[in-house]
This record gives C-alpha cells, sequence and structure tokens, in this order.
C-alpha cells in the first residue's frame, strides 16, 4: 500500500506545518514515515514521495542519502547506536562497545544473525554526561539508554520483542 | 532569588506543565510584549540586557534582531535546536525541563521581527523532545497563546516543530534552513546572511535554545535586571555542560565570571581518581585544547577570557581531560567526528578532515614519526581560513592546538592514555 | 543601465556594472582566476575553493559614507585577513584584488593539493588528458610534489554508467556540482545529485531511465575532469589528435552551432571519420549547449547504408548514365513534380526551385506542418536574440512539445521564463516545458480544437493582457494533432495575433514555426509549397523527383499498381530508394559547405568535415548536372556563388553573403583553449554566427489569404483517437545508425491515459494491435497521466505508420492472434 492511502492523515498533517510553496520542507518527515514499517526507505517510497513534493526521485535520494539517520538498506530490525565519540569515550564508551558487540557475537556495524540486532557506533547523540550511553533505532523512532553498563544493555536489549 | 533562570525544573519539577509555568509568571512577558511594546521596543530591551548567542559565535541578539529586512516579507523565526557539538547537551535539558520558558522566548522573538511563524529545528535522536514539544503547542494554541489574533490583538502567531536526521552541519545555521527547505543540509555561501536571506529566501533569525529561554526574563525583568548578572562583557548567566573525567559530569547554570576551578571542583566534584586535569576543551569538540595551568583555572570566563589563551568559550561544553589521557587520542577522536560530519561541499573540509585522519590514525598505529605530525600540523593549518562555514575550521582546532601545546605527547611511544 | 565600478585586479585598473562577480570582471581584464565549481552559466556555488584570492576593500567612515584615506591620501584598505571566492564576491568601488600575491597563490596551492589527496592521477589513460582544467590548473597553481601517501588513496568505480550515454569515473569526480546544477538551474531537471555526503559524496542519478536528460551531454563538456564522458567518445581519441570543422546541426530547427571534431581512422579503413560533436558558442542560438540528438546522432554519415554511386534500374551506373536517365524520365513526362524535404542546404533548394521552374513543374516541401509562409512575413526579423527575452516580455507556445521537438529552444525559453518573461503555453496534455519552466498560463484545449486556440487566449483578459502589454512577443507553434492545413490555419492566427497586439515586425518578435528539419525555414523563403500527403501525386503524376525524402519509410506512400517514374536523390538506402528508377547518390552535409536557414530565420554556414563517400556529390551539384542535360544552365560548382545568386533573387537574403555569414562578434564567456577550466570545452566560434533574414513584415505587409479550417478530430466518447506525436529520439533512418541511441529510441509505442487503458482492457508493458482507418500497427502500452482520456499518442517515425489524427481500435496483440 502506498504511503499516501497508509498515512494520509499524518500526511496532511505534516504539510500543514509548510507554506503551501514550500512542500518540500515536508521531506524528511515523509522519509522518517517511510521508515517507519521496514526501517529503511525503498526505492518506491522515495519516487512516491517525489511525486507528492513535485521534486525527482532523484533528489529525494540525495536527500537521504545526506542524512545517518535515514537508511536505504534493510538492516536488523534494531540499530543499536552507542555513542563512541570524545565525551563518552573518555567515560569508558569504547570498552562498552566492545564487551557489547562480544556478548552480541557481531562487530560494530554488523547485524545478528537473527536479524534482530545491527550494531551501530555514532557520533556525539547529546547524553555525555550519561556515558555510556546507546540509542535504538527502530522504525521511525529512537529511544535512548543512558548510563548504561552491559548487564543493564543486555536486559534492555532483551525486552525489545 | 531563585537559583536558575533556564533549568527551573530542577526547582519546580511541575513546570512543563502549563498551568505551572503559568502561576510562576509564565507568558506574562510574552503578553506584556504584544500587548504594551512595540516590537522594536522588544528588540531594544534584549539589545540593552547584552545578551549574546548561546549557540557557539556569541553574537549580540538584540542586534541580530535588529538586522532583520524590513522590505522583504514574511519573517521567520528558527529556533536552533540540531544541538550536536560533542559535549554539548544542555539545550536537551531545557527542551525537556523547562520547555515553555523556551517557546514563550520563541515566540517573543518573532513578535520581535514580526515573524508570524517559528520554526524549531531539532536534532533526530531528540525526537522524543519533537513529539513533547508538540504536545506543549498544542497546549498553547488551546490556551490562546498561540494561533490568531493573540491577546485581542492583531498579532498572530504558529509554531512548528521539525525534526533533523542526523548530521552536526545541520547546526550551522544557513545548512540548518537549507536542510528545513527540505534539501541536503549544506552551508550556503554568506553574505547574504539569514536576516536578509534566510528561511525560503525570507529573512530570518536563527537563535539558540538556550539564548531564546532568557528571552522572557529580560523582557519580564528588564535589561538592567539582566545586566547585573555576569560580566560587562556577557551578561547573565550560562549552562556550562560539563562532561569528561570529571566525577559529576551535568549541566551547570551559572554566571558569567565564575572559573574553571569553580566549575570544575566545586560543581563537577574534581577530577575522577582526583588525577591531575590536563587539558580543557570549553568548546565541545571544536575547541582549542587549554593546557591547563592556575591562570586558565582562575580566569573569570566569559567570551573574551580565553582568547588570551588562545581558545573560545563557544557553546560553554567544557571536556575534560586529565592526566591518563594522551592528546594523540583527543585529536583522533575529534578528526573522526569532523570527518563523519563533513558536509563535504568544500574541498579543503571534505579533503583535508578524511587526510587528517589518515595521518591521525597512521600516527597512533605505526607510531609517533616525527614528520607524519609535522605533516598533521601542516594539512591542518592548510585547512584554516579556507573553508566555506566553520566546521572545517573547527576540525583543525584540537588538532593545531594539540600539536604545539602538548608536543611530549607526540613524541611518545604507541598507544598509551586511552581511557578505560 | 547599471552602474559602473573600477577596481584593481593585480594592478590593473578594471571598470565593470556593479554586481559583476569579481572572477568575471578579472577575466574581462584578461586575468584568469583558476575555478573548478563556478562555471558562468552557472549560480556561484563558492564550493571548490580555488579561485581563493586576497581582497581589500576600502574602509569607510560611518558618518560621512566616505572613504577614509592613509597619510599619503589613498583610501586605507580592509582585509578581511583571510582569503576570499573571488567566484562568490561581487565588485565593488575602490576594491583592491591580489590574485598572485603570495598567500593567494599559497591558497590555490593548498586547493590543488587538497583536491588531487582523492584523484588518481591517471592522467595517461584519461579521456580529457589534453583539455583538462585539473590537469592545466595542477601545472599552473598546484604543488610540485603531494605529501599525500598513495596508499591512502579511496578507490572507488571507474566506469559507472549513469545511463546509456554518459559514463562517470568516480575517482576523477572532484565534487564540484557543475553538472548537477546545469541539470537542475539550467535545464530544470534535477537528474543528477551528491549521495552520502563528506568524502563519501558521490554523483548518482535513480532517475528511470537514468540520467533522463536530453542535454546530459553536456555536462561533459563543463565537467572540469575526466569524471563524466560521452560513451560515445571515450577512449575514442586523444584532443590533440582531432580537427575541428564548423559545421550547423542539422537534427532539428534551431540550428544549433557545433564543431565535428575527426581523425583519420585505421579501424574505418583509414578513413577521416567523426570521432565526436561539440558545442560551438553561439550566444544567440544555443550558448555553450547542444541536445544529445545533437551529440549523438551524427553516426547515420557513416552508416554502411551510405550510397555512394548512383544507380538505374536497380545497378550502379555512371553519373553520365544516371542524369541521362533521369533527364528523359522528366522530360517524357507531361506531369511531373519536384519534392524536397526540408534536410537540404538553401543552395540545394534554390538550384531545384530553378529546374522545377524551368520545367514548369511545381516545387514541393515534404512537410507536416504548414503555415511558413507567415513565418516568412511575420517571423523574427535582423538582430533578434531569444537571449534578449525577460521581464516585461511574453513568449507564446502552441501545440508544439520544444523538449522533444527543439530543445535547445525549451532551453531558451525556459532560461527567459527564469529571468521574467512570461510564458504562456497552450498544449493539449502537459509537456515537460509546462513542467519544468516558470510559466503564467496553461491554455488546455482538446486535440481537435486548435481552431479555437488563438480566440481563446484573446478572451481570457489575463493573457490577453499579457499578450498585449509584453515589450516583445515571441510565438512558437508547432502542429501537435494537426494537420498541413490547420497548422497552416494556426500559423495565420498567430500572425494576426502579433499584428494585432502590435508586435509584428519587430526586432525580438515574431513567428517560429516549429518544424522537424535544419532548412524548412529556407524552403519556404525560397518559394516551395507545402505538401503532406503524396499518396495523390502518386497516383496522377508521370514522374517524381524526390530529394531527401522517404515517403515510403515513413510507410505514407503506398504502392498499388501504378508508379511514376521516380527519380530519387538521397544520402542512405531508404524504402523509397528501392522503389526508385534513377538513384542518385549525394553526399552528406558534413561532406560539403553550404547554409541553412533555423527557424529563427537565422542563415548559418556549416563547412566540410570529412571527405565524401564513394561517388556522391553535393545536392546543388547534382540538380545543376541534371538541369544541363535539361537545357538549364546552373551554378554547379561553388555554393558560395549560388548563394550570392538566392542573395539577388530573394530581397530577404539581400545584402548577405559567406563572408557575411562568417562574421563572429564577442561573446560572453570567453571559450577556447585557455578558458577550458573557466566555460568547459564548447568551441570558441571563429567561423561565422550567422544572420537572421531581413523581415518581410519590416517592409509590405500585404494579408495573406486566410487559410481553409479543415475539420479536424476530436476525441469522442467511446472511440479512440490516435494523435500522432513528435518525440526527440525516434527510430527514423537518420537516428538508428548511432546505436547509442537505441536504449532511449525503444520499441513502437502508443501512450495512454490510465482510464483509457483501462476501458481497454490493456495495462502498460503489454503489446496490442492499433486499427484505424485500413490499416494497422502493433505496439507496447505505456501509461502517462498527461495524455488526455481518450487519446492514444504515437510517436512518429517508430514504426506506426500514422499520418494524422484518426481514430483506432485497439486489441490485445496475442488476443488477436
Ligand atoms: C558547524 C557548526 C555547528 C553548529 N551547531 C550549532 C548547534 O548545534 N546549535 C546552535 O545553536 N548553534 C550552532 N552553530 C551556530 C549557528 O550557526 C548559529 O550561529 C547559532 O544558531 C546562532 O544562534 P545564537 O545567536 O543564539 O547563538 C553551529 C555552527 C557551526 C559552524
Ligand atoms: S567547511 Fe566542511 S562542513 Fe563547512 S561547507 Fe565546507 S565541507 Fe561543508
Ligand atoms: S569556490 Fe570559487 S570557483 Fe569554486
Amino acid at each position: 500500500m502506498s504511503l499516501a492511502q497508509k498515512y494520509s492523515q499524518e500526511i496532511q498533517a505534516i504539510f500543514a506545518k509548510y507554506p503551501p510553496e514550500q512542500k518540500r520542507s515536508a521531506i524528511m518527515s515523509l522519509l522518517y514515515l517511510a521508515q517507519r514499517e521496514e526501517g529503511y526507505i525503498s526505492q518506491e517510497a522515495m519516487k512516491e514521495i517525489a511525486d507528492m513534493l513535485e521534486i525527482s526521485v532523484t533528489e529525494v535520494a540525495g536527500v537521504a542519502g545526506f542524512y545517518t539517520l535515514f537508511h536505504r538498506q534493510k538492516e536488523g530490525k534494531y540499530r543499536i547506536q552507542v555513542c563512541t565519540d570524545l565525551p563518552c569515550a573518555l567515560r569508558g564508551a569504547d570498552s562498552f562497545l566492545q564487551e557489547l558487540a562480544q556478548a552480541l557475537g557481531v562487530r560494530p556495524g554488523e547485524t545478528t544473525p537473527d536479524g534482530r540486532f545491527t550494531l551501530e557506533e555514532v557520533m556525539c547523540v547529546g547524553a555525555c554526561h550519561r556515558a555510556p550511553v546507546f540509542q535504538v533505532q527502530h522504525g521511525d523512532t529512537i529511544t535512548f539508554h543512558e548510563n548504561m553498563s552491559l548487564e543493564e544493555a543486555l536486559a534492555v536489549l532483551k525486552k525489545l520483542e | 532569588m531563585s537559583q536558575y533562570l533556564l533549568l527551573r525544573h530542577r526547582e519546580i519539577p511541575e513546570i512543563s506543565r502549563l498551568e505551572v509555568y503559568r502561576q510562576h509568571g509564565g507568558f506574562e512577558a510574552f503578553q506584556k510584549a504584544v500587548t504594551t511594546m512595540t516590537p522594536d521596543q522588544v528588540t531594544e530591551v534584549v539589545k540593552a540586557s547584552g545578551l549574546r548567542g548561546r549557540g557557539g559565535a556569541g553574537f549580540p541578539t538584540g542586534l541580530k534582531w535588529s538586522f532583520m529586512d524590513r522590505k522583504s516579507w514574511p519573517h521567520y523565526v528558527v529556533a536552533n535546536a540540531d544541538e550536536s557539538e560533542p559535549g554539548t547537551f544542555k539545550d536537551r535539558e531545557i527542551m525537556e525541563g523547562n520547555p515553555f520558558q523556551f517557546l514563550e522566548g520563541v515566540a517573543i522573538a518573532s513578535y520581535a521581527v514580526g515573524a508570524q511563524r517559528a520554526y524549531i529545528y531539532i536534532r533526530g535522536e531528540y525526537q522524543h523532545i519533537a513529539r513533547w514539544l508538540d504536545e506543549k503547542i498544542a497546549e498553547m494554541e488551546a490556551a490562546g497563546l498561540l494561533g490568531e489574533k493573540l491577546f485581542g490583538t492583531d498579532y498572530s502567531l504558529r509554531i512548528y516543530t521539525h525534526l533533523g536526521a542526523g548530521a552536526y552541519i545541520c547546526g550551522e545555521e544557513t545548512a540548518l534552513l537549507e536542510s528545513l527547505e527540505g534539501k541536503r543540509g549544506q552551508p550556503r555561501v554568506r553574505p547574504p546572511f539569514p536576516p536578509t536571506f534566510g528561511l525560503y529566501g525570507k529573512p530570518t533569525v536563527v537563535n539558540n535554545v538556550e539564548t531564546l529561554t532568557n528571552v522572557p526574563l529580560i523582557v519580564q525583568n528588564g535589561a538592567e535586571w539582566y545586566r547585573r548578572m555576569g560580566t560587562p562583557d556577557a551578561p547573565g548567566v550560562k549552562i556550562f555542560s560539563l562532561s569528561g573525567r570529571v566525577k559529576r559530569p551535568g549541566n551547570y547554570e551559572l554566571p558569567f565570571g565564575l572559573t574553571f576551578r569553580q566549575l570544575i571542583y566545586e560543581y563537577g566534584g574534581g577530577i575522577l581518581d582526583d588525577r591531575p586535569i590536563k587539558a580543557i576543551m570549553p568548546a565541545g569538540a571544536s575547541s582549542s585544547l587549554l593546557r591547563v595551568d592556575d591562570r586558565v583555572l582562575d580566569t573569570p570566563l566569559d567570551y573574551v577570557a580565553l582568547r588570551q589563551f588562545g581558545s573560545d568559550l563557544g557553546s560553554a561544553s567544557v571536556i575534560v581531560i586529565d592526566d591518563t589521557v594522551s592528546i594523540d587520542w583527543v585529536i583522533q577522536k575529534t578528526i573522526r567526528f569532523f570527518k563523519h560530519e563533513s558536509c563535504g561541499k568544500c574541498t579543503p573540509c571534505r579533503e583535508g578532515t578524511y587526510w587528517m585522519k589518515h595521518l591521525i590514525d597512521r600516527i597512533r598505529e605505526d607510531g609517533k614519526e616525527e614528520k607524519q605530525v609535522k605533516l598533521l600540523l601542516d594539512v591542518a593549518r592548510q585547512i584554516q581560513g579556507k573553508c566555506l562555514c566553520a566546521l572545517g575550521e573547527f576540525s583543525t582546532m584540537a588538532v593545531v592546538s594539540g600539536i604545539e601545546r602538548f608536543p611530549e605527547d607526540f613524541r611518545e611511544t604507541v598507544l598509551e592514555g586511552v581511557p578505560g | 543601465m547599471s552602474k559602473m565600478v573600477t577596481l584593481t585586479i593585480d594592478g590593473i585598473k578594471v571598470t565593470v556594472p556593479e554586481g559583476t562577480l569579481l572572477v568575471d570582471a578579472a577575466r574581462q581584464a584578461g586575468i584568469h582566476i583558476p575555478v573548478f565549481c563556478y562555471h558562468p552559466k552557472l549560480e556561484p556555488a563558492g564550493m571548490c575553493r580555488m579561485c581563493l584570492v586576497e581582497i581589500g576593500r576600502p574602509m569607510i567612515d560611518r558618518n560621512t559614507g566616505q572613504p577614509i584615506l592613509d597619510e599619503n591620501g589613498q583610501p586605507k584598505l580592509q582585509f578581511l585577513g583571510k582569503l576570499e571566492t573571488a567566484c562568490t564576491n561581487t565588485v565593488s568601488e575602490g576594491m583592491v584584488v591580489f590574485t598572485q600575491s603570495e598567500k593567494a597563490r599559497q591558497g590555490q596551492k593548498a586547493t590543488v593539493e587538497f583536491l588531487l589527496t582523492s584523484h588518481p592521477l591517471d592522467c595517461p589513460i584519461c579521456d580529457k588528458g589534453g583539455e583538462c582544467p585539473l590537469q592545466d590548473l595542477t601545472m599552473a597553481y598546484g604543488p610540485a610534489q603531494s605529501r599525500f601517501e598513495y596508499e591512502d588513496k579511496i578507490h572507488l568505480a571507474k566506469h559507472v554508467p549513469l545511463g546509456d550515454l554518459i559514463y562517470l569515473d568516480r575517482e576523477r569526480c572532484i565534487l564540484c556540482s557543475r553538472c548537477i546544477r546545469f541539470q537542475a538551474e539550467l535545464v530544470g531537471e534535477a537528474v543528477l545529485t551528491f549521495d552520502e555526503r563528506g568524502r563519501s559524496s558521490q554523483i548518482v542519478t535513480v532517475s528511470d531511465p537514468p540520467f533522463d536528460s536530453v542535454f546530459s551531454g553536456n555536462t561533459t563538456d563543463i565537467c572540469p575532469v575526466g569524471a563524466l564522458t560521452t560513451a560515445d567518445f571515450r577512449f575514442g581519441a586523444r584532443p590533440w589528435e582531432l580537427k575541428a570543422a564548423a559545421s550547423i546541426c542539422s537534427q532539428c530547427a534551431v540550428g544549433c552551432n557545433i564543431v565535428y571534431n575527426t581523425r583519420r581512422e585505421a579501424r574505418s579503413d583509414g578513413r577521416i571519420v567523426i570521432k565526436r560533436v561539440l558545442p560551438r558558442q553561439n550566444e544567440e542560438v544555443n550558448d555553450l549547449w547542444i541536445c544529445d540528438k545533437g551529440r549523438f546522432g551524427y553516426h547515420y554519415t557513416e552508416s554502411r547504408a551510405r550510397l555512394t554511386a548512383p544507380r538505374a534500374e536497380g545497378r550502379p551506373v555512371s553519373w553520365e548514365q544516371a542524369l541521362q536517365k533521369a533527364a528523359e524520365g522528366l522530360r517524357s513526362a507531361s506531369q511531373k513534380a519536384l519534392i524536397a524535404s526540408g534536410r537540404l542546404s538553401n543552395e540545394d533548394l534554390y538550384t531545384l526551385k530553378r529546374l522545377a521552374d524551368h520545367l514548369q513543374m511545381p516545387a514541393y516541401l515534404y512537410t507536416p506542418i504548414g503555415g511558413g509562409e507567415w513565418v516568412r512575413r511575420y517571423g523574427l526579423s535582423t538582430g533578434s536574440d531569444l537571449s534578449a527575452l525577460g521581464k516585461g516580455d511574453a513568449i507564446l507556445v502552441v501545440a508544439s512539445d520544444l523538449y522533444e521537438e527543439a530543445p535547445l529552444w525549451y532551453l531558451r525559453v525556459r532560461q527567459a521564463a527564469e529571468r521574467g518573461a512570461a510564458l504562456i503555453i497552450a498544449h493539449p496534455r502537459t509537456t515537460r516545458l509546462e513542467r519544468q519552466a516558470p510559466h503564467q498560463y496553461v491554455l488546455r484545449y482538446a486535440y481537435g480544437d486548435e481552431g479555437e486556440i488563438i480566440e481563446r487566449l484573446r478572451r481570457e483578459a489575463k493573457i490577453a493582457q499579457t499578450l498585449h502589454e509584453a515589450r516583445n512577443l515571441v510565438i512558437f507553434f508547432g502542429n501537435e494533432g494537426m494537420g498541413l492545413e490547420q497548422s497552416e490555419s494556426l500559423a495565420a492566427a498567430c500572425a494576426d495575433l502579433l499584428v494585432e497586439t502590435g508586435h509584428a515586425g519587430r526586432i525580438h518578435n515574431g513567428l517560429i514555426g516549429v518544424w522537424p528539419h535544419p532548412n524548412a525555414q529556407g524552403a519556404w523563403e525560397l518559394g516551395f509549397q507545402p505538401i503532406f500527403d503524396l499518396q495523390p501525386l502518386f497516383e496522377t503524376m508521370d514522374a517524381l523527383y524526390l530529394v531527401a525524402l522517404d515517403p515510403f519509410g515513413d510507410g505514407w506512400v503506398r504502392q498499388n499498381g501504378r508508379k511514376p517514374f521516380l527519380i530519387v536523390q538521397d544520402i542512405l538506402e531508404t524504402a523509397t530508394v528501392r522503389q526508385a528508377d534513377v538513384v542518385l547518390a549525394a553526399c552528406a552535409y558534413t561532406e560539403r559547405e553550404g547554409t541553412f536557414t533555423s527557424g529563427e530565420r537565422r542563415v548559418q554556414r556549416y563547412y566540410p568535415a570529412v571527405p565524401r563517400y564513394g561517388d556522391s556529390r553535393p545536392d546543388f551539384a547534382i540538380t545543376a548536372a541534371l538541369g544541363a542535360k535539361l537545357g538549364l544552365n546552373l551554378e554547379a560548382q561553388s555554393a558560395a556563388r549560388l548563394f550570392q545568386e538566392i542573395a539577388g533573387a530573394f530581397p530577404a537574403f539581400k545584402g548577405l553573403d559567406y563572408a557575411r555569414l562568417a562574421e563572429t562578434r564577442p561573446q560572453w564567456p570567453p571559450t577556447g583553449r585557455a578558458d577550458y577550466p573557466f566555460s568547459g570545452t564548447a568551441q570558441p566560434n571563429t567561423q561565422g554566427m550567422g544572420k537572421i533574414l531581413s523581415a518581410v513584415a519590416e517592409g509590405t505587409m500585404t494579408p495573406l489569404p486566410p487559410t481553409m479550417q479543415k475539420e479536424s478530430l476530436r476525441p469522442e466518447e467511446g472511440t479512440l483517437l490516435l494523435v500522432p506525436i513528435h518525440r526527440l529520439f525516434d527510430a527514423g533512418s537518420l537516428l538508428t545508425p548511432s546505436a547509442l541511441l537505441h536504449g532511449r529510441i525503444g520499441a513502437p509505442h502508443i501512450i495512454l491515459h490510465p482510464k483509457t487503458a483501462q476501458e481497454a482492457g490493456v495495462t502498460a508493458g503489454e503489446k496490442v494491435l492499433i486499427e484505424w482507418e485500413d490499416r494497422q500497427a502493433e505496439a507496447l502500452v505505456k501509461v502517462e497521466e498527461h495524455v488526455p482520456v481518450g487519446v492514444g499518442l504515437v510517436p512518429r517515425s517508430m514504426g506506426i505508420p500514422l499520418s494524422r489524427a484518426a481514430r483506432a481500435r485497439l486489441h490485445l496483440a496475442e488476443r488477436v492472434r
């Protein structure tokens, strides 16, 4: 089913945010919508968004490709994104990542064989005072998990069905 | 006088509820501005208060508002809630804890520059905050604080949130505007600046969340009152995001003029394991590294004070580094960040960060050959002064200052000083 | 006039209009500031940082507004402390600029060094080698040695097809975005973008088909490195081995100025062959651009089907025998006619017309679209230039899909609209012009209602007002959905409109017929009569002399027993050639010289690029030789002398000769070897920019007789109306030899609205049988929203011999079988 059919009300609300002649501003919200179900943005979805915004599908792809929270490939159901940026790393984030990687049996960038988790390193997420920290990206949602120990992290992951 | 002007939720936990915020004087400033002041009067008060932008550059806020091109309409206000500088997490706490004061600041700024539409550009990772603000905005609309003909005047205003999607560069105001227009978030050539050519090509004020959150109190209590805090160069209070090797990392709202020693030892509880402090990055990953001595620790902080040491206060995201950490590792981290975040538009930043990454990796992996270190320094210097926006410049700050001020860390042998 | 500003660049005083970019001001003073991302036809992006210079601005006293002076009475200068980009800064009074100072040189050197860190330096095997801005600027500005470790270079894909025509080498790309901006800004088709960001940025297209634009080849000219190359020329030759011949593109009526680059080729038996086509600068016609048909469609000139010698009764014969036979055929026929196409030169057409007059036979122009007589009188006049149109002017485009029919006009109209000209489009469906150009008004009418278009424009108050108030008005008319007669009526109505709004006969004003051929306008000027339906001639005439047309191949003439004596003159072995009694082998226009008159009435010269094929001869020479056999003395040697005769005989050509046509005027931006980094590899114009004919309307304004409006077919409930349309890439005999274009040409197809398709029970991709009148053809179904309901669009020259609108039935091809 097309985005327009599935989320017609939400799409209306998104467009209402911007001046009518500036439809293109809605692109990021629409890309999130497209990512809601499968966690990635398909070629068809980009085409549909292009038509909605009256721009070329290439332009949509260029926007999707610029931002790290948009994905055009299907990966694990949950993306476990550990911040290993300077402030977090000063508080042990690098070793936290290593431990978590070991516990999941994958290297950063890889997906667990059951397809549930993709482990990723990310840049600062604005939680430096609560390192170690990771965020879970799932569909179009993001959840922060802060002040994590390995045990707590694994408990969090366990609860994700 | 209560302790907090911005992080008021720490005293009044319920202040994120509209009626509680209003019980504490919320939206009186907005109503006062709209019903009793002209837009120019509001701008004048903010100008007189000496409020300077909290997004990093410290540009006088009222002056920026007065630059809005009056021949071109409509005008827009855009709140910069992209907060992506490593070590910065203050805007987040404001929006989570004291959302209405921030929104009131957006509203007043909008009134002052004649904007009827304001956008809040929020980094994608703060999605929960965007939803939370959407609720707060809806409550304001229901209460008649946003919408048509406010307070019985002809002034109308709507505020919308706009979610980013993972790009540090979108904190740069023109990249932010591009992103808000639905394009790749790459900076524009400036001039023209946003007050002339901003969102959709129209005059636009871009202000940081913290900057705007100061505004209601200034309008309510007057410029005089505000100037009583802080220093003449930087009146008022500032939220310091303290992170790194301190015992109590977190946000500390304090008047300008305090010292690093107070911030780190009094408020931050000192260094982990009581080790000696080695370096401070006062403005997140974009900082020039300060080599710490008593003079640095005891200098009253404002926007000019740190220049004497070759650094800048920026967004006051203070990253503390102790003697267990080697500076070559620190700059490896910062280079990695900037290489990842370079938008790719201009050559020196795009190619330079990539080149520096190779060099620092080689230095850290293959040993610290003098030739490589010198080349790294050269490349960093070669980037400077040539980029389209400040990101490229930022990418060199820690590199140049690190190598120049901590030469011993670039002579040691491999792989030391990595925090456990 | 804008204010002039004086500044000093490297000690040279330069005076330029306010608002000029520093980089342009310097170039005007002969100072080359190196650039990669800047291109004078594109908005500055300021991203490559190659043009870094030192800029000092006079300090101004806030109170007096006057410059502050130093002790020597000179204005005090303020320097920013850092270098600035010359491509994004505009000039200002008293500015002092250093482009060669130590500091500036260091900035430029740094940029080159940074760029080279990611560049593969594979110049020896690079197509751009020898005409590469990066190579040149590295020599001039770069460091002698790179400090970047070679092993650290990223390796990226080197042969990425961006569609059938253009290849991308990701390693060589320096991410200047010229190609992206060309497509987005100039063409309005954003089919290229950067994907990813930072050092991972790369050029991609995800359009379907990929790089979906008929202007794609131009990106290879402006690419400052060897990242974008054409599939045609890749690995074909080194630029310094190539010879250049100035020419005029013959693929449509725009008349783009081009250069044929040629080289002797072992693979072609040592012949000198065309290796590539490059645009030749003519800011009054095509700027620095050409379309992909012009760039890639030349291969017919070297087709295996080329005629190399005359024939009679199917056998090769000597010229003497062939001409003798042809002359006899004409002499003995009592009913005879001459039919020529708009592909021929003015000199050919003039000679043919002389022969026809001598034999008292009619001279016809084979054309699906009429109205040339009106264009002759109300067309553009001397000095007109579409690039002069902008705010305050109006452009009306009627019944023509400019993007498909005359791409460069599309581009120029689009740009005029971008500059503020009011664009009014009247068309039965949405065309690319409507989708991609800013327009004021669209008049949508039904096929068949063409007779009312102009009347309806008059009735729409806003449109009428715009047309009346326009400072200049240019009208393009086509013939979509119309036959010869209707399009002639349309032309007449358009001419009326020009007269009535006071625009007729003025410079930058007039009527343009969107003819399918390069010199149809020449034929109109020289007095040819239009004809499209040849069947009656084939049924009544005793002899026909057909020059450069293939009615049998088009499928519009059918054999039914009787056949007149056929003399066919052509360059290729066509279906019509196979029916001929005498075949006269003409050489291609690339092998001789001549002139074309473009749709704008601009007469332009082309020059020989390659030697003649076999024993072929120029058309005028053949006709002259034939004339000689029939007692008529015609110029047979010199095209220039023929042109002189034309100038003597036709008032519109008065005063023109080959020398005047070869004149050039100074043009901006500068082009040529030293300016490749600045403007790209479009070639400078040294061999002539042509001249627009003087307008007949300037003098005599006798109205033409009103033309007959023939009844036309309208879509009706429950029936299907077939309408032939023009597509740029068709399967005509001149285009199919360019194998590269086959993907763009595709299979025979019919385009339906989703509703129409549904009613007919067919879906996209299915094969159907179309039946109309007494004919039928198979086609693939395409479904597109822009087609009116009840209409089936059928591209011309795509294997479906539909000559004019007709009612039809559709069946699934399988069902039929
Ligand atoms: C690379 C870069 C990143 C930036 N990121 C932020 C940011 O996350 N938040 C912010 O408020 N300002 C950021 N800025 C500064 C903004 O460009 C702008 O100066 C600021 O939003 C103005 O607001 P202020 O005057 O209230 O400080 C950034 C600047 C640069 C060059
Ligand atoms: S300095 Fe970096 S982030 Fe800024 S424009 Fe250049 S490439 Fe983009
Ligand atoms: S930055 Fe000026 S030419 Fe590229």
